[in-house]
């Protein structure tokens, strides 16, 4: 684990939060050179500048094809570099697409090693969207919970209902019509507008 | 006889992607039993990578990567093919309004004429060199594409050296506008609409279309993984017969209309209909000042053969990966890149005969410079070029 310490890793994504939440897995593993980049001007120069042994970069990210360039006979390269570990490794391969990080590796590390970072990756990228989809939930939630408070005031008002009635109503009306019942608010909403 | 499993079908939302999504969201793969989810994706890289393993079935790609992955040069080898092409040129050259007044005070004759234009930007580089300015940037979409091959063949044919006289960098196509626009780059060789927004924003121009460069260049193509296509022949002649009647459908005028309106939806190139209605067209504001220019060759869709894949484009594209120093020359080499190209799949589903009309060039491929390509002598093809990696 020592000499991994020493590994210079640079994380290219397009999320702020994401990025820095890789960077804390990767330092708690015990990698204390990692670097992040942000934006997309002259990104492949300050690659080369901080001259990296891997590059870690989200799927989303467009600079993906950028990267590529690494790959060019030309004045710039400085080493040659391997994608991902070797081509017999599809496995880590296919895990690190599915769960939407790609890594670009300078030639000549171990695969171990390798698989280590990119493990590290993996778990963090799925965290960050399993933390993304429960926020999504809880902002369709409180959505959810305005519209049924905004109908319930439309039923409280024309019908003169309670509370309690309001609600009761859009709860069968839902039932009957196999509808959520945020939706039969929605609805209710919409009608008043329409009528007003 | 036909495929009940879903398929999974990679694509870039640019024009070139006509076929393949009118084939699905008109309705033709439907009608041959087959049940397709396209999937819009933002990187050349990530199409290659889902395909090759797996993620994908068939990918709109670019034909240099179908042929790299064949050649295991640039990623890892995966035996890919290609019984389809899905359009021939579409690409643009497109300057900075500093280049293109640069140019014209350099051109010495008509600036229409790439040979006109190479010398002018030999002229500029030279005196760029003289002055100690730095070089000019150009910007491409993937080190294995006809974009890049058609920017160095051009400049070159001046003598202009692509990787000592100037700077090719790679571009995401959706960021090369704002490239122009905070200076990083001169030039950039791009597919629709990204020319056109740069002439309608008034800070470039079109100074060619890449059919200007070669007359008959392969440009994406429908990219299967080998294997799979080996399993699957069903799928693959009900994808084939699908394309063929996609092609057919966008190449047929009465029906431009609708095929803008399908390839420009929100889900697939979410543009305005309009945007690619000039490229099918291929009629496009070529500058700010409002002038066009038309071409009937701009971007083929499946018209006078081009959606027969055409062995003799692959050895060109293979030729401009060994002049460039990105894949050493041999015959296995060169078979395996030709072998990419599956015209006999081509023909098998949709029968022999769909060749280019006379008229077309005869070597394939119309290069407006040089002697005409001979695609299985390619050590005469690389002699002709003082400009070379080999």
């Amino acid at each position: 684990m020592h000499s991994d310490s020493n590994l210079k890793i640079i994380i290219v994504d397009d999320s702020p939060v994401r990025a820095a939440i890789l960077e804390e897995g990767l330092r708690d593993a015990g990698h204390l050179h990692v670097i992040r980049l942000e934006g997309t001007d002259n990104l492949l120069e300050r690659i080369y500048a901080i001259d990296p042994d891997v590059i870690l970069i989200d799927l989303e990210n467009p600079s993906r094809d950028v990267l590529e360039q690494m790959f060019r006979v030309s004045r710039a390269v400085k080493r040659p570099i391997a994608m991902f570990v070797d081509q017999s490794d599809s496995a880590s391969i296919a895990a690190a697409v599915d769960a939407g990080v790609s890594s670009y590796i300078v030639d000549g590390l171990k695969k171990d090693r390798i698989k280590h970072i990119l493990d590290i990756s993996i778990s963090r990228f799925n965290a960050f969207s399993r933390i993304s989809t429960e926020l999504e939930q809880t902002k369709s939630a409180l959505e959810e919970r305005k519209v049924i408070d905004r109908a319930k005031g439309i039923l409280m008002k024309r019908k003169e209902l309670s509370e309690e009635q309001a609600y009761a109503l859009l709860r069968t009306t839902a039932q009957n019509e196999k509808k959520k019942i945020a939706d039969i608010a929605q609805s209710i909403i919409t009608a008043a507008e329409l009528l007003k | 006889m036909t495929a009940s499993k879903k398929l999974r079908i990679g694509f870039i939302p640019l024009v070139d992607a006509a076929a393949l999504i009118v084939a699905i969201d008109k309705g033709f793969a439907a009608e041959e039993g087959l049940d397709v989810e396209l999937v819009r994706e933002v990187s050349w890289s990530n199409v290659r990578d889902k395909l090759n393993i797996g993620l994908f079935d068939a990918a709109h790609l670019l034909a240099p990567v179908a042929i790299a992955s064949n050649l295991g040069i640039g990623h890892v080898r995966v035996p890919i093919i290609a019984p389809f092409n899905l359009g021939l040129n579409g690409n643009a050259i497109t300057v900075t309004n500093a280049l293109k007044k640069a140019l014209e005070d350099k051109a010495e004759g008509d600036l229409t004429d790439p040979k006109v234009s190479a010398k002018a930007l030999a002229a500029i580089v030279a005196e760029r060199k003289r002055k100690g300015q730095p070089p000019l940037n150009f910007g491409m979409t993937f080190p294995f594409s006809t974009h890049n091959y058609q920017l160095r063949f051009w400049m070159a044919s001046a003598g202009v050296d692509p990787d000592e006289d100037v700077q090719m960098v790679v571009l995401p196509p959706p960021f090369m506008v704002e490239s122009i626009v905070n200076g990083h780059v001169d030039a950039f060789c791009v597919g629709a609409p990204w020319n056109s927004v740069a002439v309608d924003l008034g800070i470039a121009h079109i100074l060619h279309f890449v059919s200007e460069i070669l007359q008959r260049a392969a440009e994406k193509v429908l990219a299967l993984r080998t294997a799979w296509a080996a399993e699957n022949p069903e799928s693959v002649a009900a994808l084939l017969r699908a394309h063929k009647k996609a092609a057919d459908f966008i190449e047929d005028e009465a029906n431009r209309e609708e095929s803008c309106r399908i390839i420009s939806a929100p889900n697939r190139l979410n543009v305005a209909p309009e945007i690619t209605r000039r490229t099918l067209d291929g009629r496009l504001k070529v500058s700010p000042d409002g002038s066009y220019r038309e071409s009937n060759r701009y971007l083929m869709v499946g018209r006078r053969g081009a959606a027969r894949p055409d062995p003799a484009q692959a050895s060109w594209l293979y030729a401009q990966m060994v002049r460039w120093g990105q894949a050493p020359l041999s015959e296995n080499l060169l078979n395996a890149a030709r072998t990419t190209f599956r015209p006999d799949l081509y023909d098998d589903v949709l029968g022999a005969g769909d060749l280019p009309p006379s008229g077309e060039p005869k070597d394939g491929v119309g290069a407006f410079d040089g002697p005409p390509f001979d695609p299985l002598d390619l050590e005469k093809h690389l002699a002709t070029w003082n400009v070379r990696r080999r």
